[in-house]
């Protein structure tokens, strides 16, 4: 009964449904964009520079991209209440909180994962290319486009992310109806409620987004892996 | 002799455990100068300075009647940099079509792409048939003739050959000595040629030179060299007794 209700939900184009998936897509969207223009460069840079305290930063790096999202989201709470220092603002429960939170959480793993795919090109290559009469800059961004396959992984590892993260959203944004309520605190208040059909349908929609995010990353590792032109 | 393009004077690059020093070398534009020697000789170190992507320690190049001394980091404009290059042992190719790879060269000195001037060398080097290829496809000594390509279509004044040919099976390394000694020929760059076979410097070099321990031993005419040298280390080299 509550599967029916659920794909009579999806089917109806209900209003409600279809604006809590636009928050999502929007919140996670540009939260996504600010730490993807952040995180690609810094992670390009870790990877293709060597500098003192590297290995520290690179640990920061790592510990950020395993750090509880609810954490993250108490920062952001404290930083934008009343009597934090952004609370002028009035930012706390707007989806400004919320993307602020999630390119927060999205950022070391775009990084992390730039970094590692960028660390992963051929060292000869850069070298090479230089012999070549490249300039550094010019080497870095071939680098960095050989790398390009790790790069979209890294992207779509932070969508992946945030899309599917609740606590940071939920103290940050406070799960307001037609305002800050996405499929994650959605799915949380409806089967408290006991609308395990709605709350199925959220599931299914949630799924669905990651499902395809995580086909597009695997489609576009395969073509690399198996090109022959 | 012809015209000087290099002129070495009292250089020294220093790393831990090991030093090259060349007092005097000159190189000459449109001759093959082959450098024998041991691994760890210093040879890759040598090429690296020429090709000035490392700064020595102490002395002077003089490339192109323009001296550039260590530690002064506007002695390295790019333009003199962009009229050398090497190819290496192992060629590190872009993860794209062996076309977009050969012109490279061409687009980040922002050249126009000139297919007609490229089309000889690629079918010189028996290529044509991959252009579209992605360059992961490729075979080691495909490869290699690729990297070949990549380094001649954009005619660097100086060629420096890092054993291009040491991990290549006859058939590939016959493509790529003539490759070279016909631009060698036609357009009269320094080619500086790194290789472990006495018998490719017979076949290639004008003049050779032994290297070891980080000191120029021997300097000669390939013809000195092999059957007159004047050095009794590189009557011992040639013997391959020099090291045991």
């Amino acid at each position: 009964m509550e599967a029916v209700n659920a794909l009579k939900l999806l089917l109806t184009f209900d209003p409600y449904v279809y604006n809590i998936i636009g928050v999502s897509l929007q919140v996670s969207g540009i939260a996504l964009l600010f730490s993807t223009l952040i995180g690609i460069p810094v992670g390009a840079t870790l990877g293709l520079t060597h500098f003192r305290g590297k290995p520290f930063v690179t640990a920061l790096l790592y510990t950020g991209m395993g750090f509880p999202p609810v954490v993250i989201g108490l920062f952001v709470f404290l930083l934008f209440s009343s009597v934090g220092p952004l609370g002028n603002l009035g930012w706390l429960f707007t989806t400004r909180a919320m993307i602020t939170a999630q390119t927060i959480i999205a950022f070391p793993m775009v990084s992390g994962f730039t970094m590692a795919a960028v660390l992963s090109v051929d060292k000869n290559l850069m070298k090479q290319l230089q012999a070549l009469g490249a300039t550094r800059f010019q080497a870095s961004w071939a680098a960095i486009k050989e790398a390009r396959i790790g790069v979209l992984v890294a992207i779509i590892a932070g969508f992946g992310g945030i899309i599917s993260e609740v606590g940071a959203v939920m103290l940050v944004g406070g799960n307001i109806a037609g305002k800050t309520r996405v499929l994650t605190t959605a799915i949380v208040l409806e089967t408290r409620q006991g609308n395990f059909g709605v709350a199925i349908a959220f599931g299914i929609i949630l799924l669905a987004i990651t499902f395809i995010a995580n086909l597009t990353m695997i489609t576009l590792q395969k073509k690399h892996l198996f090109a022959t032109e | 002799m012809g015209e000087k393009s290099y002129q070495i004077k009292n250089l020294l690059k220093k790393y831990p455990g090991f030093e090259l020093r060349v007092d005097d070398l000159p190189l000459f534009k449109g001759e093959v100068f082959c450098l024998l020697g041991p691994s760890g000789a210093g040879k890759t170190t040598l090429l690296r300075l020429l090709n000035f992507l490392e700064e020595a320690d102490e002395g002077e190049i003089i490339f192109e009647g323009r001296s550039f001394i260590p530690h002064n980091n506007n002695t390295r404009p790019l333009e003199m940099m962009r009229k050398i290059t090497t190819v290496f042992q192992r060629p590190a190719l872009l993860k794209d079509s062996v076309w977009n790879n050969i012109i490279y060269p061409l687009k980040i000195r922002k050249r126009q792409v000139n297919k007609q001037e490229i089309m000889p060398v690629v079918e010189e080097l028996g290529i044509s048939h991959l252009l579209r290829q992605n360059s992961r496809t490729l075979s080691g000594g495909e490869a290699q003739r690729v990297a070949m390509a990549r380094a001649l279509v954009f005619k660097p004044q100086v060629l420096l050959l890092d054993e291009p040919t040491a991990n290549l099976d006859p058939g590939n390394i016959k493509i790529i000595e003539q490759m070279v000694t016909k631009y060698a020929a036609q357009e009269k760059p320094t080619v500086v040629w790194i290789t472990h076979n006495h018998f490719q410097a017979k076949r290639v070099g004008d003049r050779v030179c032994l290297l070891e321990g980080g000191h120029l031993v021997e300097v000669s005419s390939k013809d000195t060299f092999f059957n007159n040298p004047r050095q009794r280390r590189t009557q011992e080299f040639l013997a391959g007794e020099m090291y045991f």
